[in-house]
């Protein structure tokens, strides 16, 4: 049997003090890399759970998004009634011609403005998407400058509760509803009427379509016959497969938290070292008694190693108790892809935690290796006579 | 006479300080029989703790040997010389040596880490030793809260909790009061006479000396014949 754990825990009581001081570094680098990583994922759940898979989306052929496509009116009317495409129960086919725009609006707190994607739908836009759903008010009517938002945008944006009124360009919009979209992309948008958009914004076209096809064989020779087609110039590509891709931008902001981390994490790397070799320091003299009563270098070595390790795990702890109550937290951030704001919520998941104090591991094995050689390499002559 | 159970010959061991070369034994020659008290005596630098040092597995001679039982201790490795130890030795500190953060209990246990005893056995033997050292009722107190003397009882229990071959004791008295001292002293004789223990004992204080069965004495290196020249 080795050294027992509670030596090394008592002995970090004891220097309670530094103990407290290095756990507390490495908490820090735990809770910035927790937070940071919960960020990301956030904002790629947004996206990730965004879409339906029975959904196809028709963009114009080279575009990534629908803020940069173009879908002319013979086109819409060319694909609108095409075989394959699911219909209602009043037999309208279920595909609705999209546009979106970008309107710069005000901050709650008026401080500052930021770009809001203004969807313009169709009358089945909400058929093609069952996870939106109205929480209040009504829906909007056409050509009355009526709109609907998303819950966050009402909470984010300044006018933007049902019964305010805000301007865009030289438009005026009345909010008369607001929608849940289940935490997917849609709740960082205002949707009003496609071709009230159309004519407010100046576009004449749209951006894109989204149909359900009857079935998934059906989807797939739809695709084939729109992309075949010489008189349409689109892509078509699953609903769910387009939101996937925009998960993209969640990358820099992974690497940014990485990067930051890694440079925090050497430095408390260091601060572990530093507690390490004063721990070794002040018990020179208990690792020669110890190696007297007959414990083995690598007993030494491992002793040492677990107690560094000990320390991080404790601050990884503390760590991951400070950014726990960033769970769920709104916030929002500009997407290169729409050119827009897009609110999401921080995702602290139990697989991140874990991270987390993998993370504090590493640190208390980097740290520990350097003091725990030494101590474990003491001669067991000099170390009996250290003061 | 019993047989001998610590046999050095010819042990030399030489200390080097940068360039110079310091002789701390020469070529000592010595035999302690099984049972015996030896108290070894000498000014300081003498050798008398290198060769405490030595015959423990604590330290290696330059050239001799250095046998306990069938053993010769100078040819073990590091980590053989850690599982000799453990054993065979039972090794009280001047300093008593106890790690600060565990109770006397924990303390004593600490040898018995190394061994295969179930924890039920290994309570038993450290409550045991702490009853033999008259400490029973303090062996969940840690060292801070106990005196000099109590604290070298602690560490005579770890010592004896191994029931180790040879008790090796480092100015057991040096740090202690009169009373504590005769305490300790009087412990290490009773061993040696109800136990058969083997006990080795480096000091400077003839009193000390007096309660070993007989005393070797050291000087620049070499041990002395009775007549106090070298032999």
């Amino acid at each position: 049997m080795a050294i027992p754990l509670k030596y090394n825990l008592r002995n970090l009581r004891v220097r309670w003090r530094l103990t407290l001081a290095t756990m507390l570094g490495i908490a820090l680098v735990v809770a910035v890399f927790v937070m940071v990583m919960a960020l990301a994922r956030g904002l790629k759940a947004t996206y990730v759970s965004t879409g339906d898979e029975r959904n196809l989306l028709v963009l114009r052929r080279g575009s990534t998004a629908d803020t940069t496509s173009q879908i002319t009116r013979n086109e819409v009317r060319r694909i609108r009634y095409l075989d394959g495409i699911a219909r209602n129960e009043q037999g309208e086919p279920l595909a609705s011609a999209e546009i979106v725009v970008l309107a710069t609006i005000d901050r709650i707190d008026h401080r500052g403005t930021a770009n809001v994607v203004v969807r313009g739908v169709g009358p089945v836009a909400l058929a093609l998407r069952p996870n939106v759903r109205l929480v209040e008010g009504r829906w909007f009517q056409p050509s009355l400058r009526e709109c609907v938002v998303s819950r966050k945008i009402a909470e984010r944006f300044a006018n933007c509760r049902v019964g305010q009124s805000f301007r865009t360009g030289k438009t005026t919009w009345h909010v008369v509803g607001t929608f849940d979209a289940a935490k997917t992309a849609y709740e960082s948008e205002i949707w009003v009427d496609a071709d009230e958009a159309r004519k407010e914004f100046n576009r004449n076209f749209y951006g894109s379509i989204l149909l359900r096809p009857v079935s998934t064989a059906a989807g797939a020779a739809l695709a084939r016959r729109m992309e075949q087609d010489p008189l349409l110039q689109v892509r078509v590509l699953p609903e769910t497969e387009y939101f996937r891709d925009q998960t993209k931008m969640a990358g820099p902001i992974q690497f940014v938290g990485t990067f930051l981390a890694t440079i925090m994490s050497i430095g408390a790397a260091f601060s572990a070292m530093n507690t390490m070799y004063a721990a070794v320091g002040a018990r020179t003299r208990e690792i020669g008694t110890l190696c007297v009563l007959g414990f083995r270098r690598r007993d030494i070595y491992a002793c040492f190693l677990i107690e560094s390790v000990l320390l991080a795990l404790g601050g990884g702890v503390v760590g991951c108790l400070l950014s726990l109550p960033l769970n769920g937290v709104a916030t929002g951030t500009f997407s290169w892809t729409t050119f827009a704001e897009v609110a999401f919520e921080f995702r602290i998941t139990g697989e991140l935690l874990a991270k987390g104090l993998g993370f504090a591991l590493l640190m208390g094995v980097l740290g520990g290796l350097l003091p725990a050689r030494l101590a474990a390499r003491k001669p067991v002559l000099d170390a009996l006579r250290a003061v | 006479m019993n047989p001998a159970i610590v046999r050095l010959e010819e042990v030399t061991k030489v200390y080097r300080h940068g360039e110079i070369d310091v002789t701390a034994l020469d070529r000592v020659s010595l035999n302690i029989a099984a049972e015996d008290f030896v108290a070894l005596m000498g000014p300081s630098g003498s050798g008398k703790s290198t060769l405490l040092h030595i015959i423990a597995g604590v330290d290696q001679p330059t050239s001799g040997r250095c046998f306990v039982g069938e053993t010769n201790v100078a040819e073990l490795n590091h980590s053989a010389l850690a599982e000799w130890r453990n054993r065979h030795i039972g090794f009280v500190f001047q300093t008593f040596n106890l790690i600060p953060v565990l109770t006397a209990f924990e303390n004593v246990e600490l040898p018995l880490l190394l061994t295969r005893l179930s924890a039920r056995e290994r309570r038993q033997h450290v409550e045991a030793a702490l009853e033999l050292v008259g400490l029973a009722d303090r062996m969940h107190h840690l060292p801070r809260q106990l005196s000099g003397g109590q604290e070298q009882r602690v560490a005579l229990a770890r010592a004896l909790v191994t029931d180790p071959t040879l008790l090796i004791a480092d100015e057991p008295t040096g740090n202690l009061d009169a009373h504590a001292a005769t305490e300790v002293l009087t412990l290490l004789q009773t061993f040696n006479r109800t136990a058969g223990k083997t006990v080795i004992m480096v000091t400077h204080d003839p009193k000390a000396a007096a309660f070993a069965k007989r005393t070797v004495h050291l000087e620049k290196g070499e041990l002395l014949n009775g007549n106090g020249q070298h032999r």
